[in-house]
């Protein structure tokens, strides 16, 4: 089945809204489209996309834009809801409610957590989670995935080493849980004590039988990663700000790092980047950081022309 | 031994963990109906060792779910021309609406008052359900 039948109409809130199957449906979409843009740049005409973001994103937002701008639609943006009526006390679902009056499809990004859940209750019209809180951000998953396909070819099969904030990093919960469906996965996870995976992931790893290694060296999960995910630790996840200066330069990939990795591994990235990835690393050919956000466009393009059944 | 007469019509909820009786008796405003209840407490059980009871006369309709959610263990006896009809043991709901309140500061149910919470059972043994907004779990 085609992406855009399945995909019709649906909101996307979680990672595992959609089957492995769904994924690379929506994939072959992705291909499609980076392979032959110009064949999908009216796709969307006449459509209007409204993100509405609680939240600082520059990234996020900017790539869901670009993505509605190539297909050929259109935008309406709430960039600071502080300026809108939601400084007057409106509800989120009353927000949403007048939004899906004048949109095609929403993409919301907001603090709390299940706020996407709640946006897509009340909505008319499919909402996209661009993140919220600490708990979801699945179109990050959806580029990562891609990434992995698009350079390793699969997403079976693959020793996957996530290294940094563990604890904290949605991206790094969100691509586990997609990645235990696949067969043949080992991870390595990478953290301080302080940073550790939450007991609950390591508990849903080992019911899935699937084998993980804990260290806290990089270097002892180097060698055997194909595919290497760096964090940044970030400060807003901290309660105060010596412990984020303590932890945030704890696992640094460097040039004599990336010695360690296989040849035709890849060195992964959500970005921003602070300091976890020296830069001296970025000409380094597995450094696919840079093209993994071009991919989370074509991906978001796919995803945006399914979900609005343009194609 | 302290005797309560066999009731006619109505419901005796009967294997009550010890000591729970009375919030039983609170949660399900007992008090306010106008019914006559007996509330007996640490009744000897072989089953239980202590248990607590409680007797209702008269037309009630219960609500099982939280029931089920106060005291798993529970047993709701119907009673009608002084014989049990219907015996209806609640156990824990898979799915809890509106019962519970999330714990999350972060999650979305914190702030938004007017969303019924609605949680899901997700571990028997240590009585730990899910948030449906967050995901955070919570034990009743």
């Amino acid at each position: 089945m085609r992406a855009e039948v399945a995909l019709k109409g649906r909101s996307f809130i979680n990672a595992l809204d959609l089957s492995p199957e769904e994924y690379e449906a929506l994939f072959d979409l992705a291909e499609e489209i980076r392979a032959q843009p110009e064949a999908f740049a009216e796709v969307c005409k006449g459509k209007v996309l409204a993100t509405l973001f609680y939240e600082p994103s520059t990234r996020t937002r900017l790539s869901f834009e670009a993505a509605m701008l190539r297909l050929g639609g259109q935008i309406l943006t709430v960039a600071d809801p502080q300026t809108s009526s939601v400084a007057k006390g409106e509800s989120l679902a009353d927000t949403i409610r007048t939004i899906a009056c004048y949109a095609d499809l929403i993409v919301i990004r907001h603090p709390k957590e299940g706020a996407a859940h709640l946006a897509a209750m009340y909505s008319p019209i499919p909402v996209i989670n661009g993140g919220d809180g600490a708990r979801e951000h699945p179109t990050q998953t959806l580029t990562d995935l891609f990434t992995i396909r698009t350079f390793k070819g699969r997403l079976s099969q693959l020793g996957v080493a996530f290294c940094g904030d563990l604890r904290y990093g949605r991206t790094v919960h969100s691509l586990l849980r997609a990645l235990l469906r696949y067969p043949g996965m080992r991870f390595f996870l990478v953290s301080p004590e302080e940073l550790r995976l939450p007991e609950s992931l390591r508990d849903e790893l080992q019911a899935h039988g699937v084998p993980f290694l804990e260290v806290e060296q990089m270097e002892e999960a180097l060698p055997h990663a194909d595919v290497l995910y760096m964090t940044r630790v970030q400060k807003e996840r901290f309660f105060n700000e010596e412990d984020y200066l303590r932890l945030r330069d704890f696992y640094i990939l460097t040039p004599e790092r990336l010695h360690l990795l296989k040849s035709d591994a890849i060195v992964m990235h959500p970005l921003p980047r602070v300091t976890e990835i020296a830069y001296a690393v970025d000409a380094d050919p597995r450094a696919v950081y840079f093209q993994q956000v071009q991919l989370g466009m074509y991906a978001r393009m796919a995803l945006i022309a399914s979900v609005l059944g343009v194609v | 031994m302290l005797r309560v007469e066999p009731i006619q019509e109505g419901i005796v909820l009967d294997h009550i963990r010890a000591g729970m009786g009375m919030r039983i008796f609170q949660e399900l405003g007992l008090g306010e109906r106008g019914l006559t209840v007996a509330l007996l407490m640490n009744v000897p059980s072989t089953k239980l060792g202590r248990k607590d009871m409680i007797k209702i006369t008269g037309v009630l309709d219960l609500d099982l779910t939280k029931l089920g959610l106060l005291d798993p263990g529970i047993t709701v006896n119907y009673i009608q021309g002084g014989t049990v009809v219907r015996k209806v043991k609640p156990g824990l709901p898979e799915r809890v609406v509106g019962l519970i309140r999330c714990r999350n500061p972060r999650c979305i149910t914190s702030t938004e008052t007017y969303i019924v919470p609605e949680f899901t059972l997700v571990n028997p043994a240590t009585k730990e359900y899910r948030c449906s907004f967050c995901g955070e779990r919570v034990r009743v």
